[in-house]
């Protein structure tokens, strides 16, 4: 499967938050992001919503490279969004890969984690439903 | 740990909670003030917020739409508000579950507004419910459903089973 550039599958928003592209793994793109005071909730700690952010980046950046690798090129729309945070994202790296549970043709069902230092105790996940129009 | 807050002895307790008061620091730093929010309106049991549209906040470059990711933060930070409004108590709480149903995007250019109500909390829990419109309360954006925890309340310390 080919790889997407940083520029393919990041939007204005993702680029923006401080979100950039840290590998790939089973050729579905690492997100990640540095913490810094433009992400900070409770002092010291990771805002929830920079957080879904970064799940919800990784969930479009897979589905988008998984996709183009059909040949297909569709205006992606969130359907829905359920976000478990597991424990509080401290001062550090942030990193999220999503796994494609489910591709149809109108629909994608995707599972999304993030993690810090160990990739076995993430820190928050997601289930996303995306449309594709 | 106690719900009511602590003061040193001889000084007046804090005054409850009020979101309007509250905003003008809240918003000033981290990813709030980042992101622009600002306070809107709140009543007994919730809080609205503005989100301004902006150009680097965009989700998709064929569309001039706010990307879902700020509304997330948008609804986060109103949930938390709600909760802070309705017991009037600034408790350290922390976002366990948050669910964002998407009925439509916002419209080209337009700022989204999060308004959440808090409609019930326990002593370690609190619930919320709200939506993201872009001016019509009727006509929303997404619709919102959320679990927090306080994480000032320990059920061990008490021997309480649950909240």
């Amino acid at each position: 499967m080919a790889e997407l550039s940083p520029e393919a599958l990041l939007p204005a928003y993702a680029r923006s938050l401080g979100i950039t592209l840290h590998g790939h793994e089973s050729d579905l793109p690492v997100l990640c992001i540095e913490f810094g005071g433009n992400i900070e909730g409770r002092p010291g700690f990771l805002h929830g919503g920079a957080t879904a952010g970064l799940l919800e980046n990784a969930g479009y950046a897979a589905l988008r490279t998984v996709l183009m690798a059909e040949g297909r090129d569709p205006v992606m729309k969130p359907i829905n969004i359920t976000v478990q945070y597991l424990s509080a994202g401290k001062p550090k790296t942030t990193y999220a890969l999503a796994r494609i549970t489910r591709l149809g043709r109108r629909n994608a069902n995707l599972t999304v984690e993030a993690w810090q230092d160990d990739r076995d105790r993430p820190i928050a996940s997601a289930v996303m439903n995306i449309l594709m129009a | 740990m106690s719900e009511t807050p602590k003061t040193p002895s001889g000084t007046k307790p804090l005054p409850p909670f009020n979101a309007a008061d509250a905003g003008k620091f809240f918003f000033r730093r981290g990813h709030p003030g980042w992101l622009g929010m600002r306070y809107d309106d709140h009543g007994e049991d919730w809080v609205q917020l503005e989100l301004p549209w902006r150009e680097d906040l965009l989700g998709d470059p064929r569309s001039n739409v706010l990307a879902s990711g700020p509304i997330i933060s948008l609804m986060d930070m109103a949930s938390g508000m709600s909760i802070w409004q309705t017991t009037g108590v600034f408790t350290p709480v922390v976002t366990l579950d948050l669910r964002v149903d998407y009925q439509r995007p916002a419209r080209d250019h337009a700022n989204v507004f999060g308004r959440v109500e808090c409609y019930q909390t326990t002593r370690s829990a609190a619930f919320v419910r709200g939506v993201a419109h872009d001016g019509d309360l009727n006509d929303p954006v997404a619709h919102v459903a959320g679990v927090f925890m306080k994480i000032s309340y320990d059920p061990r310390q008490k021997g309480i089973a649950h909240g």
